[in-house]
């Protein structure tokens, strides 16, 4: 753990990644009849949306593995996605090394998208059905450095497949004459291709099965030491955080409630969500507190409640928590929290 | 190569020698196809050339007849053409007409259905609401509409010289809508799925994504399809040379000769009409009945036991 909190602190001058103020909507209501409804005998016109990811900030340090957590909707694969520029903000900024790539057009992309590669969560959906292993992963670099030769090109594939323990030899076999495992190897194998600094993971080993979900990890870990990567890790599993994450970021409805170095998180969660979120881990040890238990539902992110989102389930809610949006701020020893009870003293 | 050895150990191929009909289905047409594209060669008479055609030959039962002929098989038509010899000809006619159309078909709607499919919006419902007029009218409307006007306006001896082409661009353009439809509800499915997403984060254009990686995995509904749509242009060049509105009599295909024969059928000279329309009949039954095997195949939400 403090060799974690070490190597932190080092990469802790050098960002690769910056992201502000994000926020990303998906309108519900596309057409403007749909947009029309009587309410009161007079026509109104209303427009809905999904507010799937709502002013993140967010530095990813260069070398280190940020992990976001959550439960299933609340954004991170969203994230991820605005992130990787798959979709586009509706507000905020996303910046690669320095420079703005959330509103750059696709061509002026392409030398971060060399930089930046993605993971994706369904191995069985990730890979052209009707394409060869090999056929696959030329692509991004016959796409990207066009004037490489033949050889080159099959030596680096050898190598690449090679490093993520697939048979070389297997390379004109197609997806589905792999397992699940297999399959997100190679899918890994797609990403390192170009030579990446930058990796970002959306789940990429919740749709395998439990034995093979270490092997994949352990993997994505050895690549980041042999080649320096940085990822950007998506999960909803915190056995897997700890594991795995130089820093973690919880995420509830769209927005980070808490952001620190993995272990204290895991030793002293400060936000009201988290420390929910973490007692939900099964324990072997009886002496821990037992678990905490949320009221109530996720509300929809159609209607977000005013003020903190959290507020209807927290048990520390006040007047405030209801009107006002806590924003991020630093509770001392580097960790990012976004809660008005914790920032008032009134936990611990 | 290596598709050849994939498709030797295929499903499919196993499947397909496994079922009877979709064997002898596909033998039979086969032994079509060769037999009409080789018509020059083995027919003994040719059809188009007048100096082999005698009047005075005409209406000629078939050679098992009482009055038959031993050089006519199947006897003659009214113009004393040889039965056999046409027959085989007006197939090639047929299945040319066919294949072009539906080529043409193709193009036109794979490109628009995959144009529809991925950019989506306004594009789509633009591009889908045409269709759907283009659906409301039926093809053998707007061919007959088409081609009379074409007739009218330009003179039928300029027709006569155009209407192979006449017939493939008509029922090609008609049925476009099938093909976009059946291809942009495909491409709907596909663009969802994460890889290519991948493949936008690679950083490839939409272009190549929509070709290289969209449109190989919808290939399998176009193929079924296409055959059905095959057998559907060989019935409407049928229909509409029985309007008189496709292939001149002179260049006749099935359709044309079972019309000309229409008009003796009650004068006793059934044969011009029957044959060509059995052979018709065969032709669209043995293709549908490959369509319906394929759509079996390539649907694994309807496996059959």
């Amino acid at each position: 753990m403090s060799s974690q909190a070490v190597a932190a602190e080092k990469s802790a001058a050098e960002e690769l990644l910056r992201v502000e103020g994000l926020s990303r909507e998906f309108p519900l209501t596309s057409g403007l009849l749909e947009q029309l409804r009587f309410e009161g005998g007079k026509l109104v016109r209303r427009q809905e949306s999904v507010r799937a990811v709502n002013g993140v900030d967010l530095q990813v340090r260069r070398g280190e593995a940020l992990c976001v957590v959550g439960e299933s909707g609340c954004g991170k694969s969203t994230l991820a996605r605005v992130v990787m520029g798959l979709i586009r903000p509706t507000a905020g900024s996303v910046r690669f090394e320095g420079t703005r790539i959330d509103n750059l057009s696709a061509e002026k992309l392409l030398p971060f998208r060399r930089k930046m590669q993605m993971i994706f969560q369904n191995p069985y959906a990730s890979l052209n059905p009707r394409m060869t292993v090999k056929q696959t992963l030329e692509e991004p670099v016959r796409f990207h450095s066009p004037g490489i030769g033949r050889a080159a090109l099959g030596d680096k594939v050898n190598d690449v497949m090679r490093s993520v323990g697939v048979d070389p030899g297997w390379n004109e076999r197609f997806p589905h004459e792999f397992s699940g495992g297999q399959r997100q190897r190679i899918s890994i194998a797609r990403a390192l291709m170009t030579d990446p600094e930058f990796i970002v993971a959306d789940e990429p080993i919740s749709a395998l099965d439990v034995s093979i979900q270490a092997q994949v990890l352990n993997l994505l870990m050895e690549a980041q030491e042999q080649r320096g990567l940085t990822y950007l890790f998506i999960t909803h599993d915190l056995s897997v955080v700890e594991h795995f994450g130089t820093r973690v970021a919880v995420m509830y409805l769209g927005a980070l409630c808490e952001l620190a170095i993995t272990g204290q998180l895991f030793s002293r969660p400060r936000h009201p969500y988290t420390q929910a979120l973490l007692s939900a881990i099964p324990r072997l040890d009886q002496e821990r507190p037992s678990h905490m238990k949320l009221m109530g539902e996720v509300p929809t992110p159609i209607n977000l409640p005013s003020g903190c989102f959290f507020h209807p389930r927290c048990v520390h809610a006040q007047d405030r928590c209801r009107h006002e949006l806590p924003k991020l701020f630093d509770s001392g020893d580097g960790t990012l929290v976004a809660c008005h009870a914790v920032q008032e003293g009134r936990l611990d | 190569m290596r598709y050849w050895r994939l498709f030797r150990k295929s499903a499919f191929l196993y499947r397909f020698r496994k079922d009877k009909v979709a064997v002898a289905s596909f033998s039979v047409l086969m032994l079509l196809v060769v037999m009409s594209f080789s018509a020059p060669l083995i027919a003994p008479y040719d059809p188009y050339d007048p100096v082999q055609i005698d009047i005075m030959d005409s209406d000629i039962p078939p050679s098992w007849q009482a009055e038959g002929d031993t050089r006519f098989a199947l006897g003659t038509d009214a113009q004393g053409r040889d039965m056999w010899s046409t027959m085989l000809y007006g197939t090639r006619l047929s299945i040319t007409i066919g294949l072009f159309a539906v080529l043409l078909q193709s193009l036109l709607g794979i490109a628009l259905g995959l144009v529809a499919g991925y950019f989506g919006g306004r594009i789509d419902s633009f591009l889908m609401r045409l269709a759907d007029i283009q659906l409301s009218f039926s093809t053998l409307m707007v061919a007959i509409v088409v081609l009379a006007v074409f007739q009218a306006s330009f003179g039928t001896e300029l027709y006569n010289e155009l209407a192979l082409f006449m017939l493939i661009l008509v029922i090609g353009i008609a049925e476009w809508p099938q093909y976009a439809r059946t291809v942009r509800a495909s491409v709907l499915a596909e663009k969802r799925k994460e890889y290519v997403d991948a493949v936008r984060v690679i950083g490839l254009n939409r272009r190549r994504i929509m070709f290289r990686h969209i449109l190989p995995n919808t290939l399998s509904p176009i193929l079924v399809i296409s055959t059905v749509q095959v057998a559907n242009a060989i019935m409407s060049e049928a229909a509409l040379s029985f309007l008189g509105l496709g292939m001149p009599v002179n260049q006749p295909s099935l359709g044309s000769l079972i019309n000309s024969g229409f008009e003796f059928i009650l004068s006793g000279s059934w044969w011009i009409t029957t044959f060509p329309a059995l052979l018709l009949v065969v032709l669209v039954l043995v293709i549908n009945l490959l369509g319906d095997w394929m759509r079996d195949v390539l649907n694994p939400k309807l496996y059959k036991e």
